[in-house]
Formats: structure tokens, sequence, C-alpha cells
């Protein structure tokens, strides 16, 4: 028997989006492949309009690729309808936003707790996921904090909690630091590094080098394509050897 | 760097010998500028020939061992309070390369903006891991090789920083000059809607 490599979590094949139609179409992605394994933390880097928004909206089923197949798990997205979709996307996909789109009436652990309450899930098990997800993330305490009781670097905690609650190993990160302090943008970086250790797959767009850094792989897009891939090539014992020690 | 402020510095510290003072050096440095003995050796020389460090005879195993004089340790006190000298940009190849870059016919700039991008965002994974382990571990003595790592950080993110500005002034070029060739022809921009590939 062959040697396992580690899982696969996403995949991208051939995947091309373009928006409008005849001479007036716009290529958002042009036969883009990516893939992401777990425990792998991959950041998507490129100038404004050079599709890393979009290929975030294909990877979590938000949109669907013009040609080309998305896999989560193994699931093709093009064979799920809208209704198998959404569930998938609720029990695979985290997804952690710039303005943290947290629902202000309820309390953190209320918040963690949704997405799994709308799967069906049965309210004390939510409640008791929710919990765990937020000690994952390092605030435990917070639990029964309202949005308006907490930081900005608080709050997006409480919404990586809520990417990361259940058995969801896929987390989409859409420029989250956007809104924070650099301090507090280094701390919701450790808490997605953490994330991968423990083994789920991340996937963030960025426009900040210093956010990208925390990946494994740095992927940079240029009008739809993927022009260039960075992996940390050394581990520091290797640094330091190459720097005469 | 001073070679020279730095031993004078360590020696303040304490008395040490030559093997010492490198040691000592990399260790608070973590490493990032490796000295060779050789030049540790001169150094001692001129500092010792400018009466800022004495021989203070040796340890029992042949290591001549230096201690720093007063006018020394005023020399000491004198580099910690001064600012580095900024009136001479140190030569920064980068900069040099790219301005040689966009003045010469046929060059791909863009490429060698993306190339160095590449290179630089690897240099700040390894940093960024580096300092994450050092964190991480926690040992007495990181303090100072965290400093230095956070300097190389900046210093890195600047850089890559910079040529994504060096990257949106050659788009604006192109744009602005494809503008002005297009009006020169006697079209209009509203006859002429940028698609998606005549921009890139």
């Amino acid at each position: 028997m062959s040697v396992q490599g580690p899982q696969q979590v996403l995949e991208l094949a051939g995947v091309s989006k373009t928006f409008g139609e005849g001479s007036t179409a716009v290529a958002a992605l042009r036969d883009v492949d990516l893939t992401i394994d777990a425990g792998e933390f991959v950041a998507v880097m490129g100038p404004s309009g050079s599709g890393k928004s979009s290929l975030l909206a294909l990877a979590g089923g938000l949109d669907r690729p013009t040609s080309g197949g998305v896999f989560v798990e193994s699931t093709p997205l093009a064979g799920l309808g809208l209704n198998d979709l959404a569930r998938l996307r609720r029990r695979a996909v985290g997804y952690v936003f710039q303005d943290f789109n947290l629902v202000p009436t309820l309390t953190a652990a209320e918040n963690v707790a949704l997405p799994l309450e709308l799967d069906g899930t049965a309210t004390r098990k939510a409640h008791r996921q929710a919990l765990d997800a937020l000690r994952q993330v390092g605030i435990p305490e917070l639990a029964d904090r309202f949005m308006d009781q907490m930081s900005g670097g608080q709050q997006q905690r409480v919404a990586i909690a809520r990417a990361v609650v259940g058995q969801r190993r896929l987390i989409l990160a859409d420029e989250p630091t956007g809104a924070l302090d650099s301090t507090t943008g280094q701390g919701v970086m450790e808490v997605l590094r953490s994330r991968a250790d423990a083994g789920a797959a991340v996937m963030l767009v960025t426009h900040e080098a210093r956010h990208a850094a925390w990946a494994d792989r740095v992927v940079f897009l240029r009008d739809g394509r993927i022009v260039d891939q960075a992996a940390a090539l050394h581990d520091p014992a290797v640094l330091l050897a190459q720097a005469g020690l | 760097m001073s070679i020279r402020h730095s031993l004078l510095a360590l020696l303040q510290d304490q008395p040490r010998y030559g093997y010492q003072l490198r040691v000592e050096f990399e260790n608070r440095t973590g490493a990032t500028w490796p000295l060779n003995i050789g030049q540790v050796y001169t150094t001692l020389d001129r500092l010792e020939r400018d009466s800022l460090v004495t021989k203070d005879g040796d340890d029992g195993d042949g290591h001549v061992i230096y201690s720093i004089t007063d006018a020394g340790k005023a020399e000491v006190v004198s580099w910690f309070a001064a600012p580095v000298e900024r009136n001479n940009p140190p030569r920064n190849e980068l900069a040099i390369k790219l301005a040689l870059a966009v003045t010469i016919p046929g060059v791909d700039v863009q490429g060698i903006i993306q190339a160095q991008r590449v290179a630089s965002i690897r240099a700040l994974q390894d940093y960024t891991k580096a300092r994450r382990d050092t964190t991480t571990s926690q040992r007495s003595g990181d303090t100072a090789w965290l400093l230095v790592l956070d300097s190389l950080i900046f210093q890195t993110e600047a850089e890559v920083r910079w040529l994504d500005l060096c990257e949106a002034r050659m788009v604006q070029q192109a744009q602005s000059a494809g503008q002005a060739r297009r009006t020169s022809n006697g079209v209009t921009e509203d006859a002429a809607p940028l698609s998606a590939d005549s921009r890139r």
C-alpha cells in the first residue's frame, strides 16, 4: 500500500471566472490550479483586481466558476444543488471577513454556536462546541460578552472561533486584519497559524506581506493567474547555519 | 556596522578574549552578521593602539584577555548616545538595480520586481517562522535575537511595500503613456474602452 500524503482539503482545478459577456467580458480568474492540504496555511497576494476575492468566493462555494472544478474534501461543488451547497458551507467551510460580520444582539458563544444551530445541532451541544472553539482562539472568558463589550481584536477572534467551530477544516479569511492595529493583527495571524498547525486548511487573502509571511506558501495572483508561489525554505537552524554559525 | 564599538560594548560588560568576543557578538545578534576571527583581532589591535582597551594577561590557557579603559568606556557612552548616521545612506543594491532597469530599454522591470518580491516574501516567511519558534521556546537571552528579527522583518516588509509602489508607478506610467498615444491618434477614451487584456 502506498504511503498517504496529507489530506487535500481544497482543490481548484483549471478554474476560470468571467464576469459579463462579449466585448465587455472581464476575466477575473484564468485557469487557476490550487490545492490546500490539511494543516497547510496558504496566503494569496496580488494587486487590487487581480482576482484574490473571486478566488476566495469560488473556494467557499459562494460563487460558481465559469469553467473548471472546485472540490472541498473531495466533494465537487459543481454537483451540488443550492441546499446541499449551503449545508456544505455550514459544515465544512469557515469564513473570516474584514468586518467580522457578527450578530450584535448575540453573545460571543451564541455567535459561534449559530452556524451549528442553523445546521440542526441541539442548543446545548452547540454551546459546548462554541466554548471549545472560543478556547481554541484564546478567549474562553469572553463567552458571555456582547459585541459592544469587546475590542476589535477580540471580535475577530470570535469570528475565527465561528469559522472553526464543529468539524470545519477549511478556513477562508479575506483581509481579516484590515480593521485592526498591527499588534492585534499579529494576534489574529497567530490564531490562524495555530488552527493550521492543529490540522485546518487555511486560505488567507491579504495585501500585507507581514501577514502573508505567516503562511507555509504564498501564492501571487496577477490578472487572474497564479504567477508565482513562495514557500518558506528554511528552518531556523538552516537560517543560522547560513549566517555562519 | 561598527565592529569597533560592538566589541568595546562587550568588553565593558566584562574582560574577554578574542574568540569569546566573536561568540558573544553572534549570540546577542542572533548570528545575523557573522564576524570572522581575523576581523576581531585586527579591531582589538586598533582599539589597543588607540588606548581604548588594554591587554590584561591571559586566562591560563594562552588566550589573551582584553579589558576596556576609561577612554574606551567614554567611547561606548557616546556611541550609544549618538543616533546612527543617516547622511550616507547604505548602498541599496535593489534600488540601484531598479533605477538602472527603468532607464535601460528592453529590460523586464515588472519581472525583476516580481522575482524580488518572491525572494523577499520568502525571507519574510523565514524570519517570521524564526520569530515564532523563538517566542515559543522562551529561552533566556532570546530578547536580543527577537529585537534583531523584528528589525529584519520590518526592513523586509518595507522592501516589499516599496516594490508594490514601484510596480504601481510603472502601471500608472504605462497607462498614461497609452492614453497619450490614443489621444494623439484622435481616438477618445469613450470610443475605446479598456478591455481586461489591454489594461494588463
